[in-house]
């Protein structure tokens, strides 16, 4: 397994419904955390990468202002978007940047403050996250792509909602433990299955909330990690792959071809199969997509995915535990934050750190964090 | 220009595959073909990316699809709010796969995965136009 680049520090800030202060605020928040970790201060840095989905800042060129705030000029940085899975992408610039000798010490923060702008702005935005010119014309957002993977899945497979209801009660009964997230009430079944249709068969508890939010991960070099950390946590696999951004150009629905490809090469590098993952943290946007998950990270067969829900065993005491802080369902998902976020909670979990959601003697833990409807795939193993 | 006219709302007014809006106006929803390597696009490419060309011809899409799925939108983005509910729909024409909305007065519960549709052009108020599936 490659020990060549570590995890030293990670912050994350509470994520809420409306942050009350800036972006350059809400950016210090996850940054002061993660430099405080790792015992660092802003000259030890050598450089910093800023994660957004840009089309939600009013600031033009953020990385510019974040970076001059937190302190890291003269260093250099730069901007880094792959929509919701920015802060991934910004982890394996990070590391490539690491490997290649060309740094020691990389900062990678990752924020959204959603509201700032206005809800219809907002919704306005996301029609356009589609294909502009064919897809977004017929008023495409979302929840009605990811409702057509559901319904191709269900149709397949014969997975059902209650298969997905299940995964948000387990989803909210961790985010009752998690104070950062954005959500926090328990969730049962009945609530789920009786909530309002958003685009069919996704209901409005499959789906998660947004959130203002920041992320910070202090990535070293073997030898300054050595020098630096008691606990690092190294990267052992980085997988990045890309799908059609079209539905007309993807091979199926009912999995996402991005996440598998990313599956695969992250397992390659690390040199581990799927059995070897003791804890993980999937792109749970929607209910479906944590279901999806399963099956292209190699955690079930596909088709398969719903018998691990419903046993039990993506539970904490499972052969997987999987998204135990609550996931993007109940923390909520600021977009460039997010990838962050499940990082610093496997980072977490492998320092034995996790309190109430510790999985006990987890050792080898995995990030699935996607872009966008399935066109980012971003896969990433971590051990201690 | 002449792109415009695309859709509920368009976002995008300028393409070298203008051309299907005129094709839509004469009733027929075409694709387009590379004359390099055969590959058919829908929707339709001005360009072959395979073998770097922009030597496309129009092809149209005759006869019936499957339903690949689809789902009914309760809740639309900006610009669609007068337009819901609608069913969005993926349907596969012998391996071309086409995007976009159920015909009106088809109930969801008329809709099944593997579906017979056709697919034909919509006129829309306001000079603009579309297309729509229909049960075959």
């Amino acid at each position: 397994m490659p020990k060549d680049v570590a995890i030293i520090g990670v912050g994350q800030s509470h994520f809420v419904r409306g942050y009350p202060g800036s972006i350059r605020e809400l950016a210090f928040d996850a940054y002061s955390e993660a430099m405080k970790d790792a015992g660092l201060g802003p000259d030890d840095v050598n450089a910093s990468i800023i994660c957004t989905a840009p089309e939600y800042d009013k600031q033009r060129s953020p990385s510019g202002l974040i970076a001059e705030y937190l302190g890291l000029n003269p260093q250099p940085t730069f901007a880094i978007e792959t929509v919701c899975s920015a802060s991934s992408t910004g982890l394996k610039v990070a590391y490539s940047m690491i490997k290649s000798g060309l740094h020691d010490i990389v900062v990678v923060l990752g924020f959204q403050k959603m509201s700032e702008i206005t809800s219809a702005d907002s919704q306005e935005r996301m029609g356009r996250g589609a294909d502009i010119m064919w897809e977004s014309p017929f008023g495409t957002m979302m929840p009605a792509y990811y409702a057509m993977h559901a319904r191709a899945h269900f149709n397949k497979y014969g997975s059902t909602p209650e298969d997905l209801a299940l995964i948000r009660v387990k989803a909210a009964k961790y985010g009752t433990l998690n104070e950062r997230a954005v959500y926090r009430k328990g969730v049962e079944f009945d609530q789920v299955m009786s909530s309002d249709i958003i685009a069919s068969p996704l209901k409005m508890f499959d789906c998660c909330a947004n959130a203002d939010g920041s992320s910070c991960m202090v990535l070293a070099s073997a030898d300054k990690a050595k020098e630096i950390s008691k606990k690092p946590v190294w990267v052992l696999g980085v997988g990045a792959a890309s799908a059609a951004m079209t539905m007309t150009g993807r091979d199926a629905l009912s999995g996402l071809s991005a996440a598998r490809e990313a599956a695969k090469a992250a397992y390659e590098m690390a040199g581990v199969t799927p059995q070897d993952i003791d804890v993980a943290e999937v792109h749970d946007c929607f209910t479906i997509a944590e279901l999806m998950a399963y099956e292209n990270l190699g955690f079930a067969e596909p088709g398969k995915g719903n018998e691990l829900i419903r046993n039990g065993e993506t539970y904490i005491g499972g052969k997987i535990p999987v998204n135990v802080d609550g996931g993007l369902l109940s923390k909520g998902h600021p977009i460039g934050a997010t990838g962050g976020s499940q990082i610093r909670t496997i980072v977490l979990q492998l320092r034995d750190e996790a309190g109430d959601i510790q999985v006990p003697g987890a050792e080898i833990g995995l990030v699935h964090n996607i872009g966008g409807v399935g066109i980012y795939g971003n896969v990433t193993i971590l051990g201690r | 220009m002449g792109f415009e006219k695309f859709g509920q709302v368009s976002f995008t007014s300028q393409t070298r595959a203008a051309e299907f809006v005129d094709y839509l106006e004469k009733g027929e929803v075409r694709a387009t073909k590379c004359n390099e390597c055969g590959r058919v696009f829908f929707p339709p490419r001005a360009d072959c990316s395979w073998c770097m060309s922009s030597n496309v011809e129009w092809l149209e899409i005759k006869g019936q699809g499957k339903i690949d799925s689809f789902t009914k939108v309760n809740y639309a983005p900006t610009g669609f709010e007068k337009d819901v509910p609608y069913i969005l729909t993926l349907a596969d024409f012998d391996g071309i796969k086409v995007f976009g909305r159920m015909n009106k007065e088809i109930s969801e519960d008329n809709v099944k995965v593997g579906m017979a549709v056709k697919v034909a052009p919509l006129t829309l108020s306001e000079g603009k136009i579309t297309y729509e599936f229909l049960p075959a």
